[in-house]
């Protein structure tokens, strides 16, 4: 499934969508963001409640599909923008990390 | 190691917010040279973690990427408060830094863990007052 599809079909909203066409391979869950380069797969779904700028850095380093900011957490300022600009899916979650997750379950 | 390409950076020690750069800029540059995704995300991850300890542990150093036709190597040097134990240091989990780093995110204690992972060999020179090198190698199968 595709980052933009995924937005279609989870309830998910756009804070950044650059590269919609990016394929999801899997899920990664975490807000430490050196386990998240440590465990997180390329093609992941990140799913944090981290909203700074670092997470734009690791996302492109980590190389996940995309960042999903669950809880209904709001990107900090100017960090929509900045993903925008790195080519960073940033999506955003009204549901827990666990909900969001499970929806993603069953659409992978 | 014959060279074929180096990268210079300053890491600035002041502005936490924009550490990365350095990592964000040499992921962009092997690319172009066209290694292989895995080789660039290994290289950059590790990178990284240096770079953001520099930031945080020693207000910032310099670093040099080295390009040669079997190898990356990283090259991190800082003029910090050196590391009193290494092997401490490097332990999963431990961590100095300070609560305003961690609500960022960052003090996991896994920079120098992921570091090891993410390359084929590390090397740590640290003298107490006087500044930390790091050397990491990853090799290239070509
Ligand atoms: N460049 C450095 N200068 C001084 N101390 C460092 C440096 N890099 C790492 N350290 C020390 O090693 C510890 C472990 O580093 P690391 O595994 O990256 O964890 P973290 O950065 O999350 O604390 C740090 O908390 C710090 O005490
Ligand atoms: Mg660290």
């Amino acid at each position: 499934m595709t980052v933009s599809e995924l937005v279609a079909r989870a309830d998910l909203k756009a804070a950044a969508l650059p590269d919609g066409e990016r394929e999801i391979t899997g899920v990664y869950i975490g807000d430490l963001l050196s386990w998240v380069m440590g465990r997180a797969a390329s093609g992941d779904a990140w799913i944090t409640i981290m909203s700074n700028r670092n997470v734009a850095a690791v996302a492109t380093l980590a190389d996940t599909a995309c960042v999903i900011l669950a809880e209904g957490v709001q990107p900090d300022e100017g960090v929509a923008a900045l993903a925008e600009q790195k080519g960073i899916n940033l999506l955003l979650s009204g549901a827990s990390a666990y909900d969001t997750a499970l929806r993603l379950r069953d659409l992978l | 190691m014959s060279e074929v390409l180096s990268f210079h950076f300053d890491v600035d020690g002041n502005d936490f917010t924009c550490a990365g750069q350095a990592s964000v800029q040499v992921k962009k540059n092997l690319r172009r040279l066209g290694l292989s995704p895995e080789t660039i995300r290994r290289v950059s991850i590790a990178m990284y973690e240096g770079e953001i300890n520099m930031v945080i542990h020693a207000g910032g150093g310099h670093a040099e990427v080295r390009v040669a036709q079997d190898a990356i190597e990283i090259i991190l040097e800082d003029k910090g408060p050196g590391i009193a134990d290494i092997e401490k240091a490097m332990q999963a989990g431990y961590s100095t830094a300070p609560d305003t780093i961690r609500s960022l995110g960052f003090g996991a204690g896994m920079g120098l863990p992921n570091m090891k992972r993410y390359t084929d060999s590390l090397d740590i020179q640290s003298t107490v007052g006087v500044g930390t090198r790091i050397v990491m190698r990853v090799n290239l199968d070509n």
